[in-house]
């Protein structure tokens, strides 16, 4: 018995990194996923794995920033597993400039992916979860939506955005039986982290600032929004869950 | 296969309420428990129960203000277990006045099982924890430890002390491959909470600031327990787990 058994989970952003890790996990936990994502190839891959596990999962294409693709995928969705329990809100990209050399185009692009994506699925997915009797939203914010850091503008304040949706969702939401929490991942060894190349040095500083002087591995962000998605945390909404290795603490 | 085999867990205040609560799902996730509590009939009953159910768990008398008490209480436990894993730092005491009306002695006695526990507890834990090769601690702190309420000075400093105690422990015991985390519960049904909650003034006052307008269960404060006490929140030190039905969060 999975701790997450009969529900229809949708994961943004599934097709790698932690969007697919956690895709992953909530199958093995008994979860029927809906992995979408704007890598088509990685994105089947990952859908065909959990099948080829035993799992149950299907793959749709996915902008995020698309109301047009919200809707579409969502009916799909339903369509294909009649409700939809879990929605986790994963995807995101970012840029490491400070504020005065990020053009007005990048910063539309991060919050259009990062803040609208959120607020998009966050607005479509509310039909399908009141099909299911409730349901739990998880929101992907990060330490960078919480405290100051170099070089992130954009990024900083789509996934502040983020932070403060989740627990406006939260609010409104709980009348329909609807968790909405948000988690906050410190450094994650991701292909997200490529766009440095080989200047580690952001990294490392970050590294050096953790409590527990190392990044982390997808798998343990997965287990936070694994307890967020499930029943385990009925009594959890609006909540930040900082999975950081100690970053904000110290 | 549980979540906690082959771990050992001391757990105070386990004799009724939460850490009962905790002790019997610790116990049914597959770790061997060290019931504590000054209420030896009612420990002891819980532990008989928790064997009942097939798991393993012993029970040990404990005022948890006693410098001695811990010592010989960690030096039993690990006798009959060998090491410990997990230390959830449960056992608490209330007294609801205003800083004005509150007496010295209300004061002490507040801090000194709220606060010098955690303190003495995780200063006797260490030696133990080493011979796990590491281990997780976990403090119940209390929304009352982040915002202003009426009429609980003394407890809401304790539980103050409590959230940044556990950060500093964060710090100082990560090179002991040590994590420590607070959970912030909001208003849980316990046999300690039963006065409170026929306060009608006082529960209205709460439930109309809780988004999910309810008390929780026990059990819904466990799991989150249960997930920071886990190689599951591997990458979480320092952190808050706010378990609130969104008290905070508006």
């Amino acid at each position: 018995m999975g701790r997450v058994s009969g529900k229809v989970a949708l994961v943004t952003g599934g097709s790698m990194g932690m969007g697919e890790s956690h895709c992953r996990l909530l199958a093995r936990e008994g979860a029927k996923i809906i992995v979408t994502d704007v890598a088509v190839d990685a994105g089947e891959a990952v859908a065909k794995a959990i099948r080829d596990a035993g799992g149950e999962a299907m793959f749709l294409r996915h902008d995020v920033a698309s109301e047009a693709d919200w809707m579409a995928v969502v009916d799909k969705a339903v369509g294909a597993f009649g409700k939809i329990d879990i929605l986790v809100n994963n995807a995101g990209i970012v840029i490491f400039k400070p504020n005065n050399e990020t053009t007005t185009a990048e910063w539309d692009r991060v919050m259009s992916v990062n803040s609208t994506g959120v607020f998009l699925g966050c607005k479509h997915i509310v039909p399908a979860m009141k099909k299911a009797g409730g349901g739990s939203i998880v929101n992907i914010s990060s330490i960078s939506g919480m405290v100051g850091m170099a070089s992130q503008a954009a990024y900083q304040a789509s996934k502040g955005a983020v932070r403060m949706l989740t627990k406006s969702c939260a609010v409104d939401y709980a009348q329909y039986n609807i968790r909405v929490n948000s988690v906050h991942p410190g450094a994650v060894r991701t292909p997200i982290i490529n766009v440095l190349g080989d200047d580690t040095s952001m990294i490392d500083a970050l590294v050096a600032t953790t409590i527990m002087k190392r990044m982390a591995d997808p798998i343990e962000l997965s287990y936070a929004v694994l307890l967020l998605a499930s029943d385990e945390s009925s009594y959890m909404t609006g909540a930040e869950l900082v999975v950081d290795g100690g970053w904000t603490a110290a | 296969m549980g979540r906690l085999d082959g771990k050992v867990a001391l757990i105070t205040g386990a004799a009724r309420g939460m850490g009962e609560s905790h002790a019997r799902l610790f116990a049914r996730e597959g770790a061997r428990v060290i019931a504590t509590d000054r209420r030896d009939k009612l420990g002891e009953e819980t532990v008989a129960s928790i064997r009942a159910a097939g798991g393993e768990a012993m029970y040990l008398s404990h005022d948890v203000t006693d410098e001695n008490q811990w010592r010989s209480v960690i030096d039993a436990a690990v006798a009959r277990y060998g090491k410990i894993d997990i230390l959830v730092n449960n056992a608490a005491f209330a007294a609801f006045h205003s800083a004005e009306e509150s007496s010295l002695e209300d004061w002490n006695r507040v801090m000194d099982v709220c606060v010098k526990s955690i303190f003495l507890g995780c200063k006797f834990i260490l030696p133990a924890m080493q011979k796990a090769g590491g281990g997780s601690i976990v403090n119940i702190s209390s929304i009352a430890g982040m915002a202003g309420m009426p009429q609980q000075a003394a407890y809401q400093a304790g539980k103050g002390a409590v959230r940044i105690l556990t950060k500093s422990l964060a710090v100082d015991y990560a090179q002991y491959n040590i994590r420590a985390n607070s959970v912030h519960p909001g208003m849980v049904r316990t046999p300690g909470t039963r006065l409170v909650l026929e306060d009608e003034k006082f529960i209205n006052m709460m439930r109309d600031k809780t988004i999910l307008n309810r008390v929780a269960e026990p059990l819904e404060l466990s799991y989150p327990v249960l997930f920071l006490a886990s190689d599951e929140a591997s990458f979480m030190t320092g952190s808050e787990v706010v378990v609130d039905g969104g008290y905070m969060a508006q």
